[in-house]
């Protein structure tokens, strides 16, 4: 069943395997990589759900999984640190997708849906729930946060289409907008008192603290149908970076399936800031990061996904430590990243 | 001679300007009285409106775009980017980071204290940004150089936020500076930072005649004669102090910088010195406007300049984006 | 106008189209039907319309009148997949993806034939293997196409269009960039695919090599077809001079008997 000859040499270790009609191809190194990843995912996850102010051991963390145990214990899993780590976990892999949709789109390994405004956007929509209608609950910032991310998203594909989508025109206009926004959000700012001001603030940085399984359903079958989705499209997306011409010869629809990737980008994007508030890098350093792991060529959305899921799972218990919001783990240890990346980026050519 | 005329009307208009920022608020005063409010004193109420509340704003707002303008003309001549600007390229954000840690960490609030600080932080990032930009075989493009400013400019942002979160008390104090303002600043900050943007103008205005001849390449420049190092460290050191004397000021104001080059480009040309004579007189005039904008638009209270310029610039940026061929960046 | 070509079998052919950018039109009322199982060469001067031409054959221009037909079939109301196995194309400019190597950008090609499920079945990877040996690429196979030279590369994205399987493929100045020597070894290679039953279309530069290795030259200018058929026959000096506004010699080639073109021009030899 597994056969692991490569008739053709594709520089490296390949895996052949084919059953029936059905056939696949990958290379040994990055099924390597993956499954570290999905291992080192698990661990996280057990990290995650055992320590904390209280430490469990994993007896109990499994009785606990049972309902067994003490019910506190039951209760502390299932309704604070079950949550948290599994929407780590899923964001992760959403923010992760979303990151790789938009680089391979922008053409830029540097392209990233945070950079071109659409946190900024649904930052805004959150603020003017927050602020200007005075609700702070869960499901009318989600609803914000989707409306103000996906109206920024369209407004800079609209501005940036110019008889297609280019890289660079796509990323100037996102900066443009997303400035445009911070403008705004500073506006709805000013205009409330410190101490509201500074939550929204905070807010704005992202944090998975206030979320339970009532939220968990939705956004994980949210989450779930756009990935599906993504699967789908996946292969003849990457066909893009060959060029539109190139592409079309290849039988791939350029217009519309770039118009469909965005819309599955931006959603992605959109469904992890409804539930958390924007959360800045990951998108952006989790495929670099990936690509570098398995040196793979080209798009690879499912080991990307693994990279955001174990990045983001290691983010929140960074900031849970340290007392400070996940987004800011992300951005400083992100942007971090994203400079060493434009560093090597140079040296490397 | 067209250009000689154009910069007389471009200071006519920086006069109108001035006076209509000392006319316009909550109370608005008569251009005559304001004149003689500034002449003829006489104490009364009107006169002292003018004079203790509106004119350091007003006096902040001129010296602050002079400063902004001299360093967008700089940068974008410098870097050969139209899409150049202390904001965009996170200089802005250096200095304010290095003045929030001061005043976070070390208690530091003088204005000697800000304007050291503010020096410090612009030119770090300026420094990180000339550096990771040219770390590569195609050199400093556009697209490198904005990705570095918006990558430092996050990192710093998010630093200063951590800080800043922390507590209530700075949360409120820097609340408004933050995005850039006018206001709640005094003439001690004035004469201390008005003497490093005057310097930093007079950098700025050496580097000029270097400028246009670099303005092709750094290869065709240095075979013209001029002193690529020299010239280079001129530009850096014209871009910290300016940014961070305008940083010190008014806090980060983002996009007066990139709009005014452009516009003044149109009227005078490709001569660096002639777009810096135009750019140093015209960003004034428009960050008073913005000011005044921002004084009289909402029902109550104000805008702070720094929304405003950015409600106005960041269209133009994209506008500009949309204008430009991609190659041609 | 026209010659043996009428007779000629066809699958691909433009009927009456009128196609341009941003409503600008290149060419009007243009029709062609490319010959079966031949070597068919557009030339003409800088604009006169070929590259268009191809662009619409190639079903990435769509034609504001008039419509290109595939088989008895509108080419654009055929589904994109069933196109991309019949027709393939090389366009002028492909990205190669960072780091990709030539083994990886070739197999790409096999798109057209592969499902979600069926990613690499046993057909894909002889297609890859016979395209790269066709080409003369096997042993570049694990090389990155970064590194390869201009020559090198070009025959990558050859390969890739040939593993594709298309029985029409369309090149768009396929060996522009290239020297001499791989220039020829491309054209070569070209007629050794349409002897074995490919139809080809090629846009084409050099007016010699389109000469000496068409079978059908299609002449255009100004967005119109001048001539078309086989070179000898349509070859001449009148049809240089009225297509490219030059003067010329035309005599046979010394080693393929096909019609060279010598420019006279305005200096005389030193």
């Amino acid at each position: 069943m597994n056969d692991s000859h490569a008739g053709l040499d594709f520089g490296g270790r390949t895996i052949v395997w084919r059953r029936g009609g059905k056939s696949l191809r990958v290379s040994a190194r990055t099924i390597l990589v993956r499954s570290i990843l999905l291992t080192l995912a698990l661990v996280l996850a057990i990290v995650g759900v055992t320590t904390g102010t209280y430490v469990l051991s994993l007896g109990e963390f499994g009785q606990a999984l049972v309902g067994d145990g003490r019910e506190i214990i039951v209760r502390m899993v299932w309704e604070w640190r079950l949550p948290r780590v599994l929407f780590a976990l899923i964001g992760g892999i959403a923010l992760a997708v979303s990151g790789s949709i938009f680089q391979s789109l922008t053409r830029n390994p540097l392209g990233s849906p945070d950079v071109i405004g659409f946190d900024a956007g649904a930052y805004t929509g959150a603020l003017i729930v927050m602020l200007v209608l005075g609700n702070t609950a869960y499901a009318p910032l989600a609803v914000g946060a989707v409306a103000g991310g996906a109206v920024a998203a369209l407004v800079v594909y609209l501005l940036a289409w110019r008889n297609g989508v280019q890289g660079f025109r796509f990323i100037i206009v996102g900066i443009g907008l997303a400035a445009f926004l911070t403008g705004i959000n500073n506006y709805l700012l000013i205009r409330t008192g410190a101490e509201e001001a500074r939550a929204a603030v905070s807010w704005g940085f992202g944090s998975f603290a206030s979320l339970g399984f009532e939220q968990f359903s939705p956004f994980v079958g949210g989450v779930a149908v756009l990935l599906a989705l993504v699967a789908t499209q996946a292969t003849a997306f990457g066909q893009l970076e060959l060029g539109d011409d190139a592409a079309a010869a290849l039988g791939v629809r350029t217009e519309r399936i770039r118009f469909v990737m965005v819309l599955l980008g931006v959603g992605l994007t959109a469904a992890v800031t409804a539930a958390a508030g924007p959360i800045a890098f990951l998108a952006l350093v989790a495929p670099q990061l990936a690509r570098r792991l398995t040196r793979a060529r080209g798009l690879d959305i499912p080991s990307s996904a693994l990279t955001g899921g174990v990045l983001l799972l290691t983010a929140d218990l960074v900031g849970q430590r340290i007392e400070i919001s996940i987004g800011l783990v992300t951005v400083v240890l992100g942007g971090g990243y994203f400079l060493w990346l434009l560093i090597n980026e140079g040296r490397r050519r | 001679m067209t250009r000689s005329i154009g910069l007389v009307v471009a200071l006519i208009a920086l006069g109108a300007a001035v006076i209509v920022s000392l006319g316009v608020g909550a109370r608005v005063v008569a251009p005559t009285a304001v004149l003689d409010a500034l002449f003829a004193y006489d104490g009364s109420d009107l006169h002292a409106i003018v004079r203790d509340a509106r004119l350091p704003r007003t006096v902040i707002g001129v010296i602050a775009g002079i400063a902004l303008g001299g360093c967008g003309a700089l940068i974008q001549a410098y870097t050969r980017n139209p899409l150049a600007d202390p904001g965009i390229l996170g200089v802005n954000a250096g200095a304010t980071f290095a003045i929030t840690m001061g005043a976070g960490f070390l208690g530091l609030r003088a204005p000697l204290q800000y304007m050291w600080l503010s020096l410090g932080g612009a030119l770090v990032v300026t420094l990180l940004v000339y550096v990771i930009g040219r770390a590569s075989r195609e050199g400093a493009t556009p697209i490198r150089m904005t990705l570095t400013g918006v990558a430092l400019g996050a990192i710093l942002t998010g630093l200063s936020s951590i800080v800043v979160l922390k507590n209530l008390e700075i949360f409120s104090s820097l609340r408004f500076w933050g995005m850039g303002s006018l206001g709640g600043r005094n003439a001690e900050v004035i004469s201390t930072v008005a003497p490093v943007v005057i310097l930093g103008l007079i950098i700025a205005a050496f580097a000029s005649g270097s400028l246009n001849a670099i303005a092709l390449g750094d290869d065709l420049g240095a075979s013209l004669g001029v002193n690529i190092p020299l010239t280079r460290g001129l530009a850096i050191a014209g871009v910290t102090l300016l940014a961070g004397g305008a940083v010190a000021l008014a806090g980060p104001i983002a996009f007066v910088g990139l709009m005014v080059p452009h516009a003044v480009r149109w009227f005078t040309g490709p001569d660096q010195r002639w777009i810096l004579a135009f750019a140093v007189v015209v960003a004034p005039v428009l960050l008073l406007v913005s000011d005044v904008i921002g004084r009289v638009v909402l029902p109550e209270g104000e805008l702070p300049v720094g929304i405003v310029t950015v409600v106005l610039g960041a269209p133009v940026l994209i506008l500009l984006a949309r204008r430009r061929q991609v190659s041609g960046l | 106008m026209t010659g043996s070509s009428e007779l000629a079998q066809t699958r691909l052919a433009a009927d009456a189209i009128t196609v341009g950018y941003h409503g600008r039109a290149v060419s009007q009322d243009l029709s062609l039907r490319v010959p079966d199982g031949g070597f068919t060469v557009i030339v003409g001067p800088n604009a006169c319309g070929k590259s268009t031409l191809l662009r619409a054959l190639s079903r990435l221009l769509r034609p504001d009148a008039g419509q290109v037909v595939l088989d008895g079939r509108d080419i654009h109301a055929l589904k994109s997949r069933d196109v991309a196995q019949t027709l393939g194309l090389l366009p002028q400019s492909s990205i190669a993806p960072d780091g990709i190597t030539v083994a990886d950008l070739v197999a790409r090609g096999r798109h057209p034939h592969q499902g979600m499920l069926r990613r690499w079945s046993a057909d894909d990877e002889s297609a890859v293997v016979e395209a790269m040996a066709a080409t003369g690429i096997t042993e570049l196979s694990s090389r990155l196409v970064d590194e390869l030279s201009g020559g090198q590369r070009q025959r990558v994205w050859v390969a890739m269009a040939l593993a594709q399987q298309a029985s029409i493929l369309l090149l768009d100045e396929p060996t522009t960039f290239l020297d001499i020597a791989h220039q020829i070894e491309l054209m070569e290679l070209f007629t050794d695919l349409q002897e074995s039953g490919s139809t080809l279309v090629a846009v084409l530069h050099d007016l010699n090599q389109a000469a000496r290795y068409a079978t059908h030259l299609v002449a255009m200018r100004d967005g119109e077809i001048v001539a078309e058929g086989p070179p000898s026959d349509i070859v001449t000096a009148e049809l240089v001079r009225e297509v490219f506004g030059l003067e010329c010699v035309v005599h046979p080639d010394p080693v393929t008997g096909s019609p060279s073109v010598t420019p006279v021009g305005r200096r005389r030899p030193r």
